[in-house]
């Protein structure tokens, strides 16, 4: 029996285990629309493609499946364009359909007609272009395929109106041939022994994890490889959660708002594991003076990533897992020598680096401190929280004062920096954990991104909860004119500002506000209590900077510290 | 310093746009690229030069590696090749010059393909090294207009082999 385009997509998705699409309809895509109440799928109905594309992102993050978005040609395709992007950066296994005009319209500037295929090539992992609909079935295939194995990403696969109505046999293929794509998942052994015989002799390790890390189901490995090698652990921000913050071995996430303590050890170490990350600007500061002495190891399940900023001595190609597993194996096989005495200075060194210049802001009763704020959300979900962020302060406050100890319970926009991320990426992971305290962590700015994605959260029944920093400016590029503008502070006020509690309101929501730290605990309570999405604006110092800050561009032992 | 690689790729529509796509978005260098069909009508060889210290060629055969319709690339700094490149060169020839022209041409062993009353059209093929020295000779006579095919590249064969 034939089926058509639109009848083949559900039964791919049905094989592919989908349990929810979030999208929005169009012309290009009527026809899948018409057919979606056939199946049993759910679908979220989003204000804007963007949103869409988060909350997959966000679904994916926190559940580690393939996120899946819908949405029309043109307009509707070029939208998505961010949050694809987004997960590229940060290696999030979506999957985007969007509708194209129909084949013989395609290159004729029709209505709604954009080439995504194009436009999206250099921010995703693939795209493909349908133009047959017997192809349908095994390109929707190889989209999941590629999508969740490898180094996962964003993978976007574009239907013209033609294909989706026309008919062809159904087969799903079980085998994929694909010439071009054989991603190394075993990482080799040969390279494992000679990363552990350098860590065996190390007197100064560091482990510095990364988003592979958590994407590869391996943060009990990294904690039991800390343990075991009495290493002490950083990560980038993508990597938090990865291992478990309030440990002794934690030094903290490092890098341009690390902690002194993270960066010191680094740039003292003299080897280096780096595990699925990968060595982004923003962690190493200064190249040359990134870890000058160490030897570095870096395990990574991307060839490209080794040896693109930083050289590497020992390369391993391969899962993060397979390789943690791995070395956990040679520690038990041949365990370091009087471990805990050959440890002892170092890990007396770190100390006194944490005590030298712990984490700290300043407390005051006038105003609120944001840290406070993201302390005291802590404190109230008992660190049991999903936490989004959107980006710029709201994002590295979270980052330093919410401590992670699960994997995937924090949601970032790592790469790209993506503000209006945390809102509907909230919203994603909310559908995907009806029952957990899902928490976006956001700044005045970056709300007013993605706000109009508040209706859906109501709309749906998902109770996220929005804790808006209130500063009344674009914070960081503020703390950025501050520190190295000469306090310039141009086009960042944001004073002219919606009533955020208003606002909530008229979106059917719950708007809570706090404007003094007595009041700060009382509203998260009742934020947390109530069954319905929730807006609570802190109206926090508008000045208050994010520390420690290393300038752009110098060592990462050049960090201003208050 | 320019390196030649040989990509091979899937032949599908937009492959060569996410070749060309990878340099450009990443900063590297085109020199030259030539593509065509193989054997296989499925399977297209790019041969392209480019260049780049060690960091960076390691880094384009990686990314290059990555894309999901590259099959193959073969780095040419790691095997013996044979390069070759087919130039059409646009050349004065007046009654003074004609029979200079030809000479030249004939020790580069190429071929006269055009003529008119004022011009040849001169077909020559070799490697950077010959391409580059009959064009410096036949500037003497006044190039009007030059067109390069780009380098194409194959690896030799293993000298030492015992299989057939």
């Amino acid at each position: 029996m034939k089926l058509t385009g639109a009848q083949i997509f559900f039964e791919c998705l049905k094989a592919e285990g989908v349990e929810v699409v979030f999208g929005l309809p169009g012309g290009a895509v009527i026809d899948l629309y018409d057919e979606m109440p056939k199946h049993d799928i759910r679908h979220i109905l989003v204000r804007h493609e963007q949103g869409a594309t988060h909350m997959a992102d966000g679904y994916a993050r926190a559940t580690g499946k393939v996120g899946v978005c819908l949405v029309t040609s043109g307009p509707g395709a070029t939208n998505t364009v961010t949050g694809i992007a987004t997960a590229y950066c940060d290696s999030i296994p979506i999957v985007v359909f969007t509708g194209q005009v129909p084949t013989p319209l395609i290159g004729n500037d029709a209505f709604q007609e954009a080439d995504i295929v194009g436009i999206t090539r250099p921010c995703t992992k693939h795209n493909y272009l349908v133009k047959d609909v017997r192809d349908l079935a095994r390109v929707i295939r190889e989209a999941f395929f590629l999508a969740r194995s490898g180094r996962p990403g964003p993978v976007l696969v574009d239907l013209p109106k033609d294909v989706i109505i026309s008919k062809a046999d159904f087969n799903y293929p079980k085998k994929l041939e694909m010439k071009g794509y054989k991603p190394t998942t075993e990482a080799h052994m040969g390279q494992i022994k000679r990363a552990y015989k350098a860590i065996a002799k190390a007197k100064r390790p560091v482990i510095y994890a990364g988003g592979g890390v958590i994407l590869s189901s391996g943060a009990k490995e990294l904690k039991q490889l800390g343990e075991k090698l009495m290493c002490p652990v950083t990560t980038t921000l993508m990597g938090l959660g990865g291992f478990p913050a309030p440990h002794e071995l934690w030094l903290g996430m490092l890098g341009m708002h690390g902690t002194f303590r993270a960066n010191m050890a680094v740039a003292n170490s003299d080897v280096l594991i780096a595990i699925g990350a990968r060595f982004d600007d923003r962690v190493t500061g200064k190249l040359d003076e990134f870890a000058p002495s160490a030897k570095i190891i870096h395990i990574d399940i991307d060839p490209t990533s080794i040896s693109k900023n930083v050289k590497v001595d020992i390369p391993i190609v391969g899962d993060c897992k397979d390789a943690l597993k791995k070395l956990l194996q040679l520690v038990k096989e041949s365990p370091i020598d009087d471990l805990e005495k050959v440890r002892k200075p170092w890990l007396d060194q770190i100390k006194k680096w944490k005590e030298t210049y712990p984490l700290a802001y300043e407390q005051r009763d006038d105003l609120i401190k944001p840290q406070y704020v993201v302390e005291k959300l802590y404190e109230l979900s008992e660190g049991k929280g999903i936490i989004s962020t959107e980006v710029g302060q709201n994002q590295m406050w979270a980052a330093q004062y919410y401590h992670f100890s699960k994997p995937r319970t924090l949601l970032t926009s790592g790469g790209l920096g993506t503000m209006g991320y945390g809102l509907p990426a909230a919203i994603g992971a909310q559908a995907a954990f009806p029952d957990r305290l899902v928490i976006d962590v956001a700044g005045d700015g970056s709300i007013q991104m993605c706000i109009q994605e508040l209706i859906t959260a109501v709309e749906n029944n998902l109770p996220v909860k929005v804790a808006i920093l209130n500063n009344q400016y674009l914070g960081m590029v503020r703390q950025w004119q501050q520190l190295f503008y000469e306090q310039q502070y141009c086009a960042t006020c944001l004073k002219m500002a919606p009533d955020f509690v208003k606002l909530a309101e008229a979106y059917g929501a719950v708007g809570l506000r706090a404007t003094k730290p007595s009041e700060v605990e009382q509203v998260i309570k009742e934020a947390f209590a109530t069954p319905k999405p929730v807006v609570m604006d802190f109206v926090v110092n508008p000045e208050e900077c994010v520390y420690p800050m290393v300038p752009a561009g110098a060592a990462t032992t050049e960090m201003i510290l208050v | 310093m320019k390196h030649t690689l040989g990509v091979l790729v899937e032949n599908q529509p937009g492959v060569l746009s996410r070749v060309a796509g990878l340099f450009s978005g990443r900063g590297f260098n085109i020199e030259s690229l030539t593509v065509a069909e193989t054997l296989d009508p499925q399977i297209s060889h790019i041969t392209l030069v480019t260049t780049g210290d060690e960091m960076i060629m390691e880094q384009i055969v990686k990314q290059l590696n990555k894309l999901v319709n590259v099959i193959k690339v073969i780095d040419f700094r790691e095997v013996k090749f044979v390069d070759r490149e087919m130039v059409l060169i646009k050349v004065k020839a007046e009654a003074n010059t004609r029979s200079e022209a030809l000479r030249i041409v004939d020790i580069f062993r190429g071929k006269v393909v055009d003529v008119s009353p004022n011009f040849f059209t001169i077909e020559v093929t070799g490697d950077e090294g010959k391409i580059q020295a009959i064009l410096d000779l036949l500037n003497q006579q006044g190039i009007v207009e030059v067109v390069r095919t780009g380098k194409v590249a194959i690896a030799r064969s293993r000298k030492n082999s015992t299989k057939k």
